[in-house]
């Protein structure tokens, strides 16, 4: 914002010309030294959005904590928390707003640092542009590469590579050339289209804001000119209509709106629309503003639609133009950026939430992950915090989507971790895996029932779970023992016997209890089928996991047996002397010991091991499957 | 045809209905914070443009600290009145019990702490609200710009600043652990200017303290501060003065300095804003110590 001159402007024509102004959203992208923090705090002071007060708090910081010897450090201005400033690095993303006359624009100003990577993306995300720093001196680095691969991969397709410090060496003409061309190179291999090089000081403020005088050779605009006039191609309102439903407004039995903030092209009323997944199609009756009913709305507006039938659509359904409807899937290949202080648990359930739908879903084993800094794909059995890979993802539901290139709405999700509600990584779709909907599931004759009524029984899977040495097994080989004897038919999956066959392959590790759990959930989810009794008896520490066996078989079938035993009683017990063992510390990962249990929240039995012998334990949970009705046929 | 291109209020206004729709989608019972004052009023107006023609899906809860301008006490009970609003009014009955006041206690601070961070709380926890929209905007002050839109509250409402959640794209993940609370805040992309624009635009009401006008006040510290009724005593030698003066923040009334001005329309405020020379917090006697303080503060929960 240019301070206004009253003399020559009326503040109502003013006002008139700055409501038309366009929105531009940017990134800058850099390491600690590279003067990012300056550029900014320059951008600011010059677009003179820098109060007195303001002012006044930066001289002081300068003298106190700055780095320019009393001088202006205009890098303080940005560098927002305490921790920050103290260590003189910036470790979040800030986002700041500046204006000219020709623009307002929005920097997400993010840390450069390799352990920052998923703070990068997060700015990255919202950004139409990025500015790349790199020092004149040093030329493109490592670091450079990283944040251009990051840049690619949200799909941002203009980069300003912005050359700092030119003052630092001379402002010759030929450093810059260099580095412009082996940047230029580089770009290209990713896939950037459009780079736009401007040499340049922010500390002295050269091609900052104007062109500089020292530099005669460039003929390019001043970084703040080139923000203000880059053309930015929107995913805008040509492609066919998207638009994810929020919320449904429904004030009285004569309305029935659809609301939600238009992701893709345009609508008028009177165009045929479909409902994805679904594809029921309606028309369009109006559109439903607080201002008035529209004749038309693009990308980016939040609207209300109204159809002219009775067709409905809920969150997270997707309207979209009927001629050109989106794709619908449950399993895509994908690339994701794992952001959880956790490592990624390949097959564990997580929620996945697209655009306005939020679903479970379970990433497999990656392909490949990526090396951000040399770009090079190497194998990987899971992602660690700031790692990118190229994985699976099986969702539990079929989800309208568009691949992230065409749309970013409907082409990124999140990754949301379960139990700790945290939001644990970001993906992009490439695109839909065939193969789900070639795997048609048969519809036998012979189903679950039948079996099950031949058998006297309602099939049902017991989950053991507890301590090691909590008396898991000894219990459920007398609560298989019982119900033999009963005449029922009943199968028992161990830890240690399924551990030497089927999951022979696994080790301790987190991921590899993982897919332990995953195997015999859905081999004990095949034998419920099968019309029997399952027992399964393993430690199965995290919830998460039982939670998934819980899902994959009916309401009712799974009855989780939590064997709570302390672990000081667990640990005197200790009849294969693994405590011991774990405590000398030549078993890793021990559960109890080196690795967490999470302990059953509502389990549907609970058996207190201190206060109960084993026998009696076994009788209360055949009363239960008793009572519960599952021992007879009917 | 060319699609109309949207210009950056219209790109704000939507980015604001989003995000307060999505709150409403899924959190259990949220509430929107109104503090009566111009960010409040445009937060309202975006909220009522979400929802329309349906009304909102939420109460409006003020914490009174029972210091505030009366007429802001007037604007806000006009504004239930008019709009047909759904408002809570909490005030901390215990801070007012202890006769914790901006005057007596001679500390703004205690103040601040007990009768709006403590209330707040207090409130929040009384209806059992598990998300609260606050009109909070980032280029409000440096720790502001590094807060998400959703920022997560522990049980104990403090905010982590090292531990905020990625906030991507326009997905914003409102899922919390049991006893957690999430402060959104759908303004966090607009400026002080965009903010009168969008008031001029779309003609929204708000209080007239924001206008000058000839009103009673003395000069303290360097502050005018208005003496709106009687409970403010009067140092000896000070007696109230009628000038013209205005107000760009508006909170308790002892703490709130106002500059003086001619500005009695919009255009005119405006006009003063673009060719002002300081920011608008200033008025707030609460930041004027660290520059930290701020970050501080919200640690604490203030909010
Ligand atoms: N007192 C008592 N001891 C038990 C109970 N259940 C198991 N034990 C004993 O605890 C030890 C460990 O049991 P085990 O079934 O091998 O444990 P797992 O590793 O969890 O399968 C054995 O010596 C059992 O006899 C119980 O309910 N009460």
């Amino acid at each position: 914002m240019r301070r206004l001159d009253p003399a020559k402007t009326s503040i109502a024509d003013y006002l008139a010309e700055q409501e038309n102004k366009d929105l531009l959203r940017f990134i800058t992208c850099g390491s600690v030294d590279d003067g990012k923090s300056t550029l900014i705090g320059r951008l600011l002071y010059e677009s003179k959005l820098i109060f007195e007060d303001h002012l006044q708090a930066l001289e002081a910081d300068s003298k106190r904590v700055g780095t320019q010897g009393g001088a202006l450090d205009f890098a303080l201005l940005v560098d927002g928390l305490a921790a920050e400033r103290e260590q003189g690095i910036t470790i979040d993303v800030a986002y700041r707003a500046f204006t000219t006359d020709r623009r307002k624009f929005i920097v997400a100003d993010t840390p450069g640092h390799e352990q920052y990577t998923r703070n990068m993306a997060t700015g990255a995300s919202t950004a139409e542009l990025a500015v790349i720093l790199v020092d004149a001196r040093k030329g493109v680095l490592t670091q450079t590469r990283r944040h251009s691969y990051i840049v690619s991969l949200i799909g941002i397709k203009t980069v300003a590579l912005a050359v700092n410090k030119m003052d630092l060496v001379g402002y010759e003409e030929a450093v810059f050339r260099r580095i412009e061309g082996e940047y230029r190179q580089f770009a290209e291999s990713l896939g950037i289209g459009h780079v736009t090089a401007i040499p340049l000081s922010a500390l002295r403020g050269d091609n900052v804001v104007t062109r500089s005088t020292l530099m005669p050779w460039y003929g390019g605009a001043s970084l703040l000119a080139f923000l203000e006039d880059v053309p930015i191609d929107r995913a805008g309102s040509e492609g066919p209509f998207r638009m994810p439903v929020q919320w449904v407004n429904r004030p009285s039995q004569s309305f029935r709106g659809f609301s939600g903030l238009i992701a893709g092209g345009s609508v008028r009323p009177g165009e045929r629309v479909r409902v994805m997944p679904g594809g029921r199609e309606t028309a369009v009756e109006r559109i439903v503003t607080f201002d008035g009913d529209v004749e038309r709305a693009v990308a980016g507006q939040s609207v209300t639609l109204t159809f002219n039938d009775e067709v409905d659509a809920s969150r997270g359904t997707v309207i979209a133009a009927a001629k050109d409807p989106l794709p619908v899937a449950d399993q895509f290949e994908t690339s994701i950026l794992w952001m959880g202080d956790e490592p990624m648990l390949p097959g564990r359930h997580y929620l996945v939430k697209c655009a306005t739908r939020t679903v479970q879903g379970a990433v497999a084993q990656p392909k490949y992950k990526i090396n951000v800094n040399t770009l090079e794909h190497t194998a990987a059995r899971t992602l660690e915090l700031n790692e990118i890979g190229v994985c699976n993802l099986a969702l539990d539901a079929e989800i309208a989507f568009a691949p992230y290139g065409e749309n970013r709405d409907l082409g990124g999700f999140i990754l949301i971790d379960r139990f700790s509600n945290n939001t644990v990584g970001m993906g992009l779709i490439h695109f839909a895996l065939r193969r789900a909907s070639n795997i048609h599931w048969q519809a036998l004759d012979v189903n679950k029932r039948a079996r099950a009524a031949l058998m006297r029984q309602k099939p049902c899977m017991l989950w053991f779970t507890g301590l090691s040495g909590a008396g898991k097994s000894t219990i459920a080989n007398l609560v298989e023992k019982r119900l033999h004897a009963m005449g029922h038919q009943t199968y028992l999956l161990d830890g240690d016997n399924v551990r030497h066959g089927l999951n022979k392959d696994l080790g301790f590790t987190d991921a590899d209890r993982v897919e332990n759990i995953r195997r015999v959930a859905e081999l004990g989810r095949l034998m419920v089928d099968a019309g029997l009794i399952v027992l399964v008896s393993f430690i199965s520490p995290f919830r998460s996991e039982r939670l998934m066996a819980r899902e994959l078989v009916e309401a009712g079938e799974f009855i989780e047996v939590f064997v709570d035993t302390p672990l000081a009683l667990a640990e005197t017990r200790d009849p294969k002397g693994l405590y011991a063992k774990a405590r000398r510390g030549e078993i890793a990962n021990f559960t109890g010991i080196s690795s967490p249990y999470e302990t059953p929240e509502n389990p549907e039995i609970r058996v207190d091991t201190a206060h109960r012998s084993a026998e009696e334990a076994a009788g209360d949970i055949v009363g239960y499957l008793d009572q519960a009705g599952r021992l007879s046929g009917q | 045809m060319p699609a109309p291109t949207l210009s950056h209020l219209d790109q704000l206004e939507a980015e604001s209905i989003h995000i307060i729709r999505e709150v409403a989608a899924e959190c259990a019972k949220p509430v929107m914070l109104y503090s009566i004052g111009k960010d409040s009023a445009v937060m309202l107006h975006l909220a009522r443009k979400a929802f329309h023609p349906g009304r909102l899906p939420f109460p409006l809860l003020h914490v009174d600290t029972t210091w505030k301008f009366r007429d802001m006490i007037a604007f806000r009970d006009r504004m239930a009145r008019e709009l047909k609003l759904d408002l809570l009014i909490h005030v901390n009955e215990d801070g007012l019990k202890r006769g914790i006041g901006p005057i007596s206690h001679g500390f703004s601070a205690l103040h601040t702490d007990v009768m709006k961070t403590e209330a707040l709380k207090q409130a929040l926890d009384k209806w059992g609200f598990d998300a609260a929209f606050g009109g909070a905007r980032r280029d409000e002050e440096k720790s502001r710009a590094k807060e998400r839109i959703f920022s997560f509250r522990s049980a104990k409402h403090r905010w982590d600043p090292k531990n905020q959640r990625p906030e991507l794209w326009r997905l914003y993940n409102a899922r919390k652990n049991p006893g957690e609370t999430i402060r959104v805040f759908p303004l966090s992309n607009w400026t002080e200017l965009d903010v009168w624009q969008y008031i001029h635009r779309e003609d929204i009401p708000i209080v007239p303290l924001y206008f000058a006008a000839m009103r009673p006040v003395v000069r303290r510290d360097g502050q005018l501060i208005m003496v709106d009724d009687e409970r403010l005593p009067l140092n000896p030698g000070e007696t109230p003065e009628m000038r013209m003066i205005r107000f760009r923040t508006l909170g308790c009334y002892p703490l709130t300095g106002a500059v003086e001005s001619t500005a009695t329309d919009l255009l005119a405020i405006v006009e003063e804003m673009l060719t002002a020379t300081s920011s608008e917090r200033q008025g707030r006697v609460i930041d004027h110590d660290q520059s930290a303080s701020m970050e501080k503060k919200k640690q604490e929960g203030y909010f």
